[in-house]
């Protein structure tokens, strides 16, 4: 059994999480990955995804929007612009990030990173399946 | 001399005011400790970011590829000035501390040469500015419909800074808001948020990036100008409801010394009142 980490999940407005994790699965932009104990010190930005974070009460998943995972010695620390528990996100949810994303897609200068944004937003929302 | 009628009606109302403060306090010390508990959940959050951000800016910082946000556009002729203020009156000095600092600072760039432009949040601090400053006004932010300010108030606010910037609008933001500091003490503060400042910090460990940390600081710089203004947000919601909640205070004390000093008044002109009859009386029966 391996050692755990203490991992803190923070949106804006509240605290969600603060459990000693024994790994943490980060949705990262560059593409997802795993803390451990002794995982190298990382800063890394999120994409929407799902954040799971395995515990000794079980695992708790999170949907993520916009943020970055900071990885230290002392452990993780997630700052999520937007932090649902899983079992709370629903399909109003989803519609309004949805709506958002295409909105900024219409926008942006940045086409291809705009657009990738819609595209992990579906991903999002067909992995929670709603 | 008024009337004993009048004095009674007089009381009366002072009576129902009395009241009314007193409910207005009470309302404001249950809001104040939400906002409060609002604020407190809001600061990890914040600290986390600007602790980042801090070590991201210092090894990033002075190079030339460093993102606007943070260099800035090279001047500072422009001047943007976002005045936050409640939506409601009757709480005490907190609007004109505000319009007050943010009245100091906008003449001080005027008189260097500055141009200055104003955005409003609130509406009470437009009111006070609109006698002097009105036509550096460039936006309002109406937020009289929200009953909780969330982040999504300010991520439009500060998606609003972020255009305008862009566009080339202004040069530098400064945010003018009441930080709390207890029930009856606020300290109007003023804030730089672009470009972005940030105090202390710098000495971070060795972290591995992902994507680079020029990507990074670039994806995070716009957000912390929204949990900037989010933080000012909330502090000044806290802030409101302790100066509101101590100016009713006061309020309602006032209205208690005035009914005291009614009821004096009004006793002593029904024993004048008394005593004049009786002399009448004894007066009108010695004459017999």
């Amino acid at each position: 059994m391996a050692g755990s980490v203490q991992f803190d999940l923070v949106s804006p407005e509240r605290r969600l999480a603060s459990v000693a994790a024994s790994e943490v699965q980060i949705p990262g932009a560059d593409g997802d990955l795993t803390a451990m104990e002794g995982h190298a010190p990382t800063i890394t930005t999120l994409r929407p995804g799902i954040l799971k974070a395995l515990s000794s009460e079980g695992t708790k998943s999170y949907v993520v929007t916009g943020g970055f995972a900071e990885i230290s010695a002392s452990g993780v620390s997630v700052l999520a612009e937007r932090a649902v528990p899983v079992e709370e996100a629903n399909a109003a949810l989803f519609d309004a990030l949805l709506a958002e994303a295409r909105d900024a897609a219409a926008t942006a200068d940045n086409k291809d990173a705009a657009d990738k944004l819609v595209a992990d937003m579906l991903a999002l929302r067909a992995a929670v399946g709603q | 001399m008024p009337s004993l009628k009048d004095l009674k009606n007089r009381i009366g109302s002072v009576k129902n005011t009395r009241k009314i403060t007193k409910a207005m306090q009470m309302v404001a010390a249950a809001k104040l400790r939400r906002a409060q508990e609002a604020a407190e959940a809001a600061r990890p959050y914040a600290e986390r970011m600007n602790a980042v951000m801090a070590g991201l800016a210092a090894s990033v910082g002075q190079s030339a590829s460093a993102p606007r946000l943070l260099a800035g556009t090279g001047s500072d002729k422009v001047h943007l000035l976002v005045v936050m203020t409640a939506e409601r009156g009757l709480c005490g000095g907190f609007n004109s501390s505000i319009a007050r600092l943010a009245r100091v600072h906008a003449n001080e760039l005027l008189a260097a040469g500055k141009t200055v432009k104003i955005l409003t949040v609130g509406k009470k601090g437009r009111e006070q500015l609109k006698r002097d400053l009105a036509n550096h006004f460039v936006g309002h932010v109406d937020l009289s419909e929200v009953k909780r300010v969330g982040y999504s108030n300010a991520q439009g606010i500060a998606r609003d800074l972020l255009t305008r910037f862009e566009a080339g609008e202004f040069d530098v933001a400064t945010i003018f808001y009441n930080r709390f500091q207890s029930v009856i003490s606020q300290i109007p503060t003023a804030q730089q948020v672009i470009p972005a400042k940030f105090d202390g910090g710098g000495a971070t460990a060795l972290y591995d990036y992902e994507p680079s940390e020029e990507a990074i600081l670039a994806d995070l710089l716009p957000r912390g100008v929204a949990t900037q203004v989010f933080a000012a947000l909330l502090e000044n919601g806290a802030s409101e409801q302790g100066a509101r909640m101590s100016a009713m205070d006061n309020a309602t004390r006032n209205a208690g010394d005035m009914i005291n000093k009614l009821t004096i008044q009004y006793n002593r002109s029904r024993q004048a009142a008394i005593t004049k009859e009786l002399i009448e009386i004894i007066s009108g029966a010695e004459a017999l």
